[in-house]
């Protein structure tokens, strides 16, 4: 408890001079650590409020995953392979895909969600008036914790999916695809930015980002499966088929060519920049909620 | 009984505002529903028989089709989480004062929400099946059409009772909301919601048939595909109602438990 008065009176008394909270430094990485910091604090100790709900969320996930898995299981009962895909490249697969969902989850979905509901009730306002990046605060106001777990879980999968496939990675090929999960989660929180800042236009638009969501589902299908126009939005437009394909490509060595993490890369890179573009005029035309 | 039809024309009014909503809903759907069946294309190309535990690819196609179908007419959206919120704040304190029954008040609102999404998810939905026409399997008569629809209305009822007991749990803890999602995930699995039970193990997919699970939406499904007939299809409808009595019973003994333990918040 203790410690929770102290996050509230580190925001409230932050007139207090400290060397990292000078506004317009011109490297403020570290203030921003920093706050970052107190903001996980935040959200540690909220979850601890509620203990039962939160291990039960964890329950949840757990039970949805395994339910994925046991899709997977059921489907190579009746086949060898998917394209060329065997069943434990395709639990890393599928693995690989709820280690993203679940670190995009634990770090950005909450906050995400609430972008459309702090635009309705004018709450932005005040996020606006804080000496603080707005899009560093909308992105990263709380932390789901329970999101870790489950990616730890997720970890223990593709774990096991390399054991039974009887491979051992190379330490390029582990660093790779831990950066590539990283480029991955960077993609899906960009696409999410996007679609919860329509709210600025629309005001509603849970039904968007609720279908976005529903798009995380292909991600964990083999690439190999699709073909025509759908493959082709779902690569370039939309790269669901790459976020976790190429990473698992990468690790079990079916990579048919390294462009293919190049292409995942650039699109990245777009479609981040195409978010903070999209941000800033939304943000210009933002009239808070009343009067 | 007439003013369970002013509830069913209310209803009817309150969720045409969400026509938009649901119309995004049906289309967005649409999109996972490509994907699975991208994947079972995949697996029938390597397949040289063309045959997976008695299923054909058109039937496998039309498998998952009609399942969309079932959905739009029976799935319980957004009925638990209300009725889970009127507990929890109190809103429920008037249904214990007016002459109206809150289970079929509920039922009235949950029937009102699937006519309207149904008709708004026709649209894509058709225009779906349209493209894979090649691929769909009509059912094969119109006694199989009758019983399916039978089975579908069935299957609607033991949907919502399910989730109304469900939903009711909120007389007894804050957050039901894991325990729905908990409840749903089985029932995604053991109904048949990713794959056709029978692909399951043989001991498996018998040991669910003394579930209700296979009735909340595999049996209708299996219906139109041809795939019970006979005897076996009126007795299977004859255990589903039996099923919607159990689960009709055991709502109205959760109800009453729960009011007895139910205080109003606020007063």
């Amino acid at each position: 408890m203790s410690s929770g008065f102290k996050v509230q009176g580190s925001k409230s008394t932050g007139a207090s001079p400290s060397p990292d909270a000078i506004p317009h430094s011109p490297f403020p990485i570290r203030h921003y650590l920093g706050l970052y910091a107190a903001l996980w604090r935040n959200s540690v100790i909220r979850e601890l409020g509620f203990k039962a709900n939160f291990l039960m969320w964890i329950v949840v996930e757990a039970l949805w995953f395994a339910l994925q898995l046991s899709f997977i299981s059921v489907l190579y009962l009746h086949t060898e392979s998917i394209g060329s895909w065997t069943k434990w490249q395709v639990v890393a697969l599928v693995g690989t895909s709820h280690l993203i969902q679940q670190l995009f989850t634990a770090i950005f979905l909450t906050n995400l969600t609430a972008l459309s509901e702090h635009i309705r009730t004018g709450k932005l306002d005040f996020m606006i008036l804080l000496p603080v990046n707005t899009r560093f605060l909308v992105s990263f106001r709380q932390v789901d914790l329970g999101g870790f777990v489950n990616a730890i879980g997720a970890l223990c999968v593709i774990g096991y999916s390399l054991h039974r496939l009887g491979h051992t990675p190379g330490v390029a090929q582990v660093v790779g695809f831990l950066l590539l999960i990283l480029v991955g989660i960077l993609i899906h929180y960009s696409l999410m930015l996007m679609l919860s800042a329509t709210s600025f236009w629309t005001v509603r638009a849970q039904g968007i980002v609720w279908g976005y969501y529903n798009l995380f589902n292909i991600a964990r299908l083999p690439d190999e499966a699709f073909r025509g126009p759908f493959k082709a939005v779902f690569t370039f437009a939309l790269p669901m088929l790459l976020v976790s394909n190429v990473p698992v490509r990468l690790l079990v060595d079916k990579l048919a060519s390294p462009l293919e993490i190049l292409l995942l890369v650039a699109l990245a890179a777009i479609i981040f920049a195409a978010s903070e573009l999209l941000w800033r005029s939304a943000l210009k035309r933002y009239t808070s909620a009343s009067s | 009984m007439e003013k369970y039809w002013h509830v069913l024309n209310i209803g009817l009014q309150n969720t045409m505002v969400y026509r938009l909503n649901f119309l995004f809903r049906a289309t967005f759907g649409l999109i996972p529903l490509i994907a699975i069946i991208s994947v079972w294309r995949a697996i029938y190309d390597g397949k040289p028989g063309g045959q997976i535990a008695s299923y054909g690819l058109s039937e496998m196609i039309s498998y998952y089709l009609v399942i969309t179908i079932v959905d739009a007419l029976t799935a319980v959206t957004e009925d638990d989480w209300q009725i889970a919120s009127d507990i929890k704040d109190g809103n429920i304190s008037q249904f214990l004062l007016k002459p109206m029954d809150y289970l079929t008040y509920r039922l009235c609102l949950f029937c009102s929400g699937r006519l309207v999404y149904a008709v708004v998810a026709l649209v894509p939905t058709c225009a779906f099946i349209w493209l894979l026409r090649d691929n769909f399997i009509l059912p094969p008569d119109a006694a199989t059409a009758g019983g399916f629809a039978v089975s579908v209305a069935l299957t609607a009822l033991l949907q919502f009772l399910f989730s109304f007991t469900l939903a009711l749990l909120a007389f007894w803890v804050l957050e039901v909301a894991t325990f729905i999602f908990i409840a749903f995930a089985f029932e995604y699995l053991a109904g048949g919601h990713l794959f056709p039970l029978d692909l399951l193990p043989p001991a498996l997919a018998g040991a669910l048939d003394y579930t209700p699970f296979p009735y909340m939406l595999f049996f209708p499904v299996s219906i139109w595909l041809g795939r019970v007939t006979g005897d076996a299809l009126w007795l299977g409808v004859l255990v589903q109602a039996l099923w919607v009595v159990a689960a009709y019973a055991l709502a109205r003994l959760v109800w009453s438990r729960g009011i007895k333990k139910y205080s109003a918040v606020g007063g």
